[in-house]
């Protein structure tokens, strides 16, 4: 009788290890990284596949377990196809998070799928502020736009500039940083006109005619990250290099990726932001390094850090939830706190937006390359949109 | 006598007018993928949705003759015409399909009259230069079409208040495939009719048809309405399963894509569109997760070596080799003028 209760028990013990044992041989968790990989915003895709390729080979590709999976899609920068791609992904591979995002559209579009599967969405690129407000389950650990911009205006209301012409491409993340530096900039007492350029296909050069007759102190600039150089061009054949207007903006337009390429018009351009190449820490030098060997001829940028970080914040969370779902994951990541390349950032509970220092600094040329280069930095920066609502 | 020719015009219609056993067994198969494929539906969705597109296409450009690189004009207004009314609280989906087909049909009817004048090159201009401005409008409208980052806040009612729209798009599937379907049946019925027969020999010779008294504008104008209302209607579709509406719909890349899907299905030939649809996407898919990056590369070299093979139409290559295979060489009489090619 004894025996038998034990050989039951001792059985049981068997199947549940066994079935265990199995469970745990199958799970792999996955990741689906939605990215434009083709037409005008490729560059911001490809920075940001290989920063998360890159911390995969860092981190190694299991957690708390589980074996990491990454699936890479490309949505060609249009909305709709981001929708159906995230909404498959879900649907037939059964991911834990989806991530990247390169556009503010291409961000807002799959919201509704995140709250309705629960299916954590970390936007590692778009930059308006309002995207974490579409769903609970949208974290974000690029930047936004005001976050980058209001320092930028309080660093010209000091500097002298009081007259400036804003150009800004017009979308939600352009109008975001015109709004905020407007807000902040008159508010010091400066004085603003505004102008806003088609995000598609965009021709500068009739705007930077109306800035060249303007003749303001500074010109302000917001472009999508790797349409910086085109404006480049248009900015030294309208002649306003030579012209005494300053360059300022928040750091897309002299993005690290494309910056060298653009040779010295870009030389003394101000510009704040929470990236640079040439940040100096231990963190972001082994980062810098690491994604140079791995993938040649390409300088890691804002994008790149982060999906680099993005990353992170998944390997986090996972670790602390260990598999318990979308909600959980969610939760765990709120709060997370980290030393990022770009210096100590961290997600903020509330509002599920990344709260870091952001920097100001100067297009200059270190060995041989252009470099932007810190020379002040605002701390523990949070989105003032979001702060503005909460007060 | 004149009897006797209008006798055999109408027998010929009638008998191009029958359903074959091909077509029955293609729709059977679409039918079938709804129960037999639940975890393409998404995909099979927008083919669907992208077939419907290209066949509004077809009928201007294969039996009309009109050629047209705004034809994303109409797509994109009945997307934002369903997605508005969706947002503003009209939530009942086919009520969506009739305002965006009334919606396209005024504008294309209006716009009609500006493509009928001209040449081929004319009327590609005027087809774009009325898709850019609409794309323009767009944007600019941000308070009504929320511009550049696209329009929020569409939840859509259930189908005739009974099917909810699912995360697995089944039920998107299924309503994108009907829809096709029920304006295939009146494309079909019209294409055989003497009206479709008066469009193809305006088609074939425009100062002949006037010549022998059929009225050209009119027949252009009622064709290129009907093909916009049919492209509005596709638009609402994609607005209503993806319930988000983009700039993108109006871009002129979705004109050059849809032009592109009828080539590839044959232009033309009711089924081009629809075939050409799946072509395109399926490769699309499989290549694009094969690799993100470079997809664009291989599949511009499989389009070209398929209208290099396929030449005028890649189901026509088949149906030939499939002869050849079977070794009929039956011919049905025929008194209409004999073009190469099956037109339905």
């Amino acid at each position: 009788m004894r025996r038998r209760t034990f050989m039951r028990a001792a059985g049981a013990a068997a199947v549940t290890l066994a079935l265990s044992g199995a469970a745990l041989a199958q799970e792999t968790v996955k990741i689906g990284l939605i990215l434009p990989m083709t037409g005008p915003f490729a560059s911001t895709g490809r920075q940001i596949e290989a920063a998360a390729r890159l911390y995969m080979q860092q981190q190694g590709d299991t957690v708390a377990g589980k074996k990491i999976q990454l699936i890479v899609k490309d949505d060609t920068g249009v909305a709709d196809v981001t929708k159906r791609l995230a909404q498959e992904l879900i649907v037939n591979d059964k991911i834990s998070v989806m991530a990247g995002f390169g556009l503010t559209p291409l961000a807002l579009a799959p919201a509704p799928l995140a709250t309705q599967a629960k299916v954590p969405a970390v936007v590692m690129a778009a930059a308006t502020a309002t995207i974490t407000e579409a769903s609970p389950f949208i974290v974000r650990t690029s930047f936004t736009l005001p976050q980058a911009t209001v320092p930028m205006a309080e660093w010209a209301a000091q500097n002298g500039i009081k007259k400036v012409v804003t150009l800004v491409s017009d979308y939600g993340p352009g109008i975001d940083a015109e709004k905020a530096f407007t807000g902040a900039f008159t508010a010091k007492g400066g004085q603003v006109e505004n102008l806003r350029v088609p995000l598609a296909n965009p021709d500068f050069s009739p705007f930077l005619q109306k800035v060249a007759d303007a003749k303001p102190d500074a010109l302000f600039v917001f472009v999508p990250s790797g349409i910086g150089a085109q404006f480049m061009k248009q900015f030294v054949e309208r002649g306003l290099d030579k012209s005494g207007v300053k360059l300022i903006g928040p750091g897309d337009v002299t993005d690290d990726d494309i910056l060298n390429g653009m040779g010295d018009v870009a030389l003394g351009a101000i510009t704040t932001q929470h990236y640079s190449a040439a940040h100096d820490s231990p963190e972001n030098k082994a980062f810098v390094e690491a994604f140079k060997k791995a993938n040649p001829n390409m300088r890691p940028n804002f994008m790149a850090v982060g999906g680099y970080d993005g990353m992170h914040l998944i390997y986090e969370g996972l670790k602390k939830t260990n598999g318990q779902g979308g909600q959980a994951l969610i939760d765990a990541m709120k709060g997370t706190s980290w030393t990022s390349p770009r210096g100590p950032v961290s997600i903020d509970p509330q509002t599920r937006d990344i709260i870091q220092n952001i920097y100001v600094r100067k297009v200059e040329r270190v060995n041989g390359e252009l470099y932007n280069v810190e020379f002040a930095t605002i701390p523990n920066v949070k989105d003032p949109v979001k702060a503005a609502k909460a007060n | 006598m004149s009897t006797n020719i209008a006798d055999h015009v109408r027998s010929s219609l009638v008998r191009r007018g029958r359903w074959g056993i091909g077509e029955i067994l293609f729709w059977l198969i679409a039918a079938a993928t709804l129960y037999f494929l639940p975890e393409r539906h998404l995909i099979l969705n927008e083919i669907a949705i992208i077939g419907l597109f290209a066949l509004s296409l077809d009928l201007i450009l294969g039996y009309a003759g009109i050629v047209s690189l705004g034809h994303a004009a109409f797509f994109g207004l009945g997307a934002y015409t369903a997605g508005i009314l969706a947002r503003d609280g009209l939530a009942d989906p086919l009520l969506g399909l009739g305002a965006a087909a009334i919606a396209a049909a005024i504008l294309g009817f209006v716009t009609s009259f500006l493509v009928l004048r001209g040449s081929d090159l004319t009327k590609l201009m005027v087809t774009l230069g009325v898709a850019l401005v609409l794309g323009e409008i767009a944007n600019q409208a941000s308070w009504l079409t929320g511009g550049a980052d696209g329009l929020q806040g569409i939840t859509m009612g259930p189908i005739l208040g009974l099917f909810e729209f699912d995360i697995f798009g089944t039920t998107a599937y299924a309503y994108s495939l009907t829809v096709t379907f029920l304006l295939f049946i009146v494309a079909r019925r019209i294409v055989v009719s003497p009206y479709g027969l008066s469009l193809r020999s305006i088609r074939d010779n425009p100062l002949k048809a006037r010549a022998v008294g059929i009225p050209v504008n009119r027949r252009l104008v009622a064709v290129y309405t009907l093909a916009a209302a049919y492209a509005g209607v596709a638009g609402a579709l994609l607005a209503q399963t993806t319930q988000f509406v983009s700039l993108d719909v109006l871009a002129f890349h979705r004109s050059a894509d849809v032009m592109l899907v009828l080539v590839i299905g044959g232009v033309g030939y009711l089924y081009g569109g629809l075939i050409g649809a799946i072509v395109f996407k399926v490769l699309q898919d499989v290549i694009s997760a094969w690799t993100p990056q470079y997809w664009q590369f291989w599949i511009g070299l499989i389009l070209v070596i398929i209208v290099l093979a396929g030449r005028e139409r890649l189901t026509e290559r088949v149906r030939t080799l499939w002869k050849g295979v079977a070794g009929r060489t039956a011919k049905s009489p025929e008194t209409l003028p004999k073009t190469s090619t099956r037109e339905v």
